[in-house]
């Protein structure tokens, strides 16, 4: 048997911290020429319409802007949750509660205009965002029940919860029974950033900012470094005084807050009103997001703008080459993968030890003596 | 008497699935390892199964592709975890976004399609008993499987050697790995029976429970079996349990929205969640329980020094 062995680094590598998400990103474009060429399709074809024919063109940016901006937004909220040792997977559900709290005001007060509406809109998907990411931090603080499952389970209450609305109280009743909220006013919609060449609202910036301040939060504060020691050792975090209760909280409140920002943000900048589906999967995307960015919100930015390629790039090989779109997420899936098999390079050496090799030539000496 | 009859005969259906995926689940964990890719591994059984059925004709040979495609799939997350030494918990969710991908692309043309589904059993004589006929010898193969392999989990956890041996990896690999036990190859089996197990759970779903291929058709049941471990704190005989609680409201839940309950059919849908969380909460109440049961390794990456 062929098999691995791991040989403990004395220290981590700088070289593979900084390389690993790049050696990931190669090996999924290897494993992408393997699936294209299973599919049918030559691969270099593929590639050039699933990663530069998206970005090609100025307004082409704008679309990725608006697919990174929610994953950047999630994916540096759930950076903190990570690396506090805290698994928040439900910013999905938490992205949708967002957007139905945000919508609040212009769905049942459509009359309500003026400058105001926008920042009670953002600030209302905040509170709504981490009111639902708080139910999840209660129950393990106080029952001391599994967050991973606690959280998950409630993106399916959310998803469901929004498909009530939409179809009942919510509806437009000019809608033709269309299960959707009525159009927002115009002072309820985030304005786009550059309108002469794309669609990109604020949406972007806010993502931006997120991510310094997350950056500032957690390598120049002292809750950042309370996270990162009650991440790697809970034991030298009580020691110190940190509360892991009141981390647990804090954690999952900031990555609500942000995953209900983004959720807000993207119904009423791209979208417009409420529908029954407002994620593409977002919020578990942001998980890929986060883990690519080294959980580090600069980093975030960049995977946040490579996996708003690969959905962008799912759409075009599925219009182009008839390909399903779930290519996209089969190409997310792989870049986790990888990178998380990468990661092992930071901390351990890796040896091969190879079959029984001394074995398998003695037997054919043997066949030639006879 | 034939409606509660039905009624149960349906519960068991909607609770064989979870059993087994629970069951597989609960070995992986006993041997130390969380596995949070039964969501993933469950669909690709689905999808293979279905394929395979769709295919051949034959759901047989779809009920042998959903078991091996889930054994395949999660030697992908073995060799990541146990080899690598990777993060459990991320690579399990890993594995479950991958595998909701996989099928959805794998599944595209299948959309739509009948499928083939396996039959009941039927015993001339017996299976026309009235009430206990049906309930004992006229379900699907499947049903008979999950009671066998329950039983068969039971016995080897506790009456065998070999799964004391797993049990022991599961609460302190260091120990066992001092004693000269293969942590490393336990673990490895430990898992690919998991992933069996969570294949031909899916394979049920498309199989047996609603013979089609629909996309994303598992609807979290790889997530409620994983909570089905924690409720029934690491014991095969309570997943049993549990397993067939969460089937009835599974089905009551159906019923009621059959029924014109003047309540939003989305709630109904709702309470397998809404129960996972309140069944989560009441069995993870007692912290020293809970941590008296919890396999004390669980979790944790395991590089054997030289």
């Amino acid at each position: 048997m062929m098999r691995l062995e791991l040989i403990k680094r004395p220290q981590r590598s700088m070289l593979f911290s900084a390389l690993s998400p790049f050696i990931a990103f190669m090996l999924t474009i290897v494993a992408g020429a393997i699936l294209f060429a299973l599919l049918g399709v030559n691969p270099l074809k593929a590639f050039e319409i699933y990663f530069i024919e998206p970005v090609s063109q100025v307004w082409q940016l704008h679309e990725l802007a608006i697919k990174a901006a929610p994953l950047i937004l999630i994916g540096v909220g759930l950076s903190v949750c990570y690396r506090a040792n805290i698994w928040n997977i439900g910013a999905e559900g938490q992205f949708i509660l967002g957007g139905i709290v945000g919508s609040i005001i212009p769905v049942l007060f459509p009359q309500f205009e003026g400058p105001l509406v926008l920042p009670l809109m953002l600030l209302f998907g905040m509170v709504g965002g981490a009111a639902y990411a708080a139910i999840p931090a209660l129950l393990k603080t106080r029952f001391n029940t599994n967050e991973i499952l606690t959280s998950l389970m409630l993106v399916y209450v959310a998803q469901l919860f929004l498909d009530w609305l939409v179809r009942g109280p919510w509806r437009d009743p000019k809608g033709f029974n269309f299960p959707q909220t009525i159009q927002f006013n115009d002072s309820a919609i985030l304005p786009e950033l550059m309108p002469a060449s794309g669609r990109a609202n604020w949406g972007f910036v806010f993502a931006l900012v997120a991510a310094v301040l997350v950056w500032i939060l957690m390598s120049r504060m002292l809750k950042g470094f309370e996270v990162r020691v009650l991440g790697s050792s809970p034991r030298a975090g009580r020691f110190a005084g940190f509360g892991i209760n009141r981390m647990v909280f804090f954690a999952f409140m900031l990555s609500g807050a942000l995953a209900g920002l983004a959720g807000i943000s993207e119904v009423s900048g791209a979208i417009g009103q409420l529908q029954p589906v407002i994620s593409p999967g977002y919020g578990f995307t942001a998980i890929i997001v986060a883990f690519l960015g080294r959980l580090n919100p600069l980093g975030i930015v960049a995977a946040g703008l490579v996996l708003a390629l690969t959905y962008l790039g799912g759409e075009a090989v599925q219009s182009a080459l008839g390909i399903s779109d779930k290519v996209a997420r089969v190409f997310q899936g792989m870049l986790l993968f990888f990178v998380l098999g990468c990661d092992t390079l930071i901390h351990y050496r890796i040896r091969l030890i190879g079959f029984a090799t001394p074995k398998l030539e003695a037997a054919p000496k043997l066949e030639e003596a006879r | 008497m034939d409606i509660t009859v039905n009624i149960l005969l349906t519960i068991a259906t909607a609770a064989t699935p979870l059993l087994i995926a629970a069951i597989g689940e609960l070995v992986v964990e006993r041997s130390g390892v969380l596995n949070l890719g039964v969501e993933g591994m469950m669909i690709m059984g689905a999808v293979g199964g279905f394929g395979a059925g769709y295919l051949t004709g034959s759901p047989w040979i779809g009920l042998l592709a959903a078991i091996a495609l889930g054994a395949v799939f999660s030697l992908l997350f073995a060799v990541m975890t146990l080899s690598l030494a990777t993060n459990q918990v991320a690579t399990g969710l890993s594995l479950t976004l991958l595998g909701l991908g996989l099928s959805g692309m794998m599944g595209t043309s299948f959309v739509g399609q009948p499928g083939a589904r396996l039959p009941n059993l039927d015993i001339p004589g017996l299976t026309a008993i009235p009430v206990v006929g049906r309930l004992l010898f006229g379900q699907d193969p499947i049903f008979y499987i999950s009671i066998a392999l329950t039983a068969a989990v039971m016995w080897f956890l506790f009456k065998t050697r070999t799964g004391l041996t797993l049990r022991s990896i599961g609460d302190s690999h260091t120990s066992a790995h001092a004693l000269g036990i293969h942590v490393i190859r336990y673990r490895y089996l430990a898992v690919i029976f998991g992933g069996a197990c969570a294949g031909l759970a899916g394979g049920h779903l498309s199989l047996v429970y609603t013979p089609q291929w629909v996309e994303n058709m598992t609807a979290g049941r790889g997530w409620i079996a994983l909570a089905l471990v924690v409720f029934a704190s690491w014991r095969p005989w309570r997943v049993l349990a549990g397993a067939y609680i969460f089937g009835a409201v599974w089905i009551g839940q159906l019923h009621a929205q059959a029924f014109g309950i003047p309540v939003p059919s989305q709630l109904l849908s709702s309470l397998p969640y809404l129960a996972t969380i309140v069944v989560l909460v009441l069995i993870s109440r007692n912290k020293r329980l809970t941590m008296m049961n919890t396999p004390a390794s669980l979790g944790q990456p395991f590089v054997p020094d030289r």
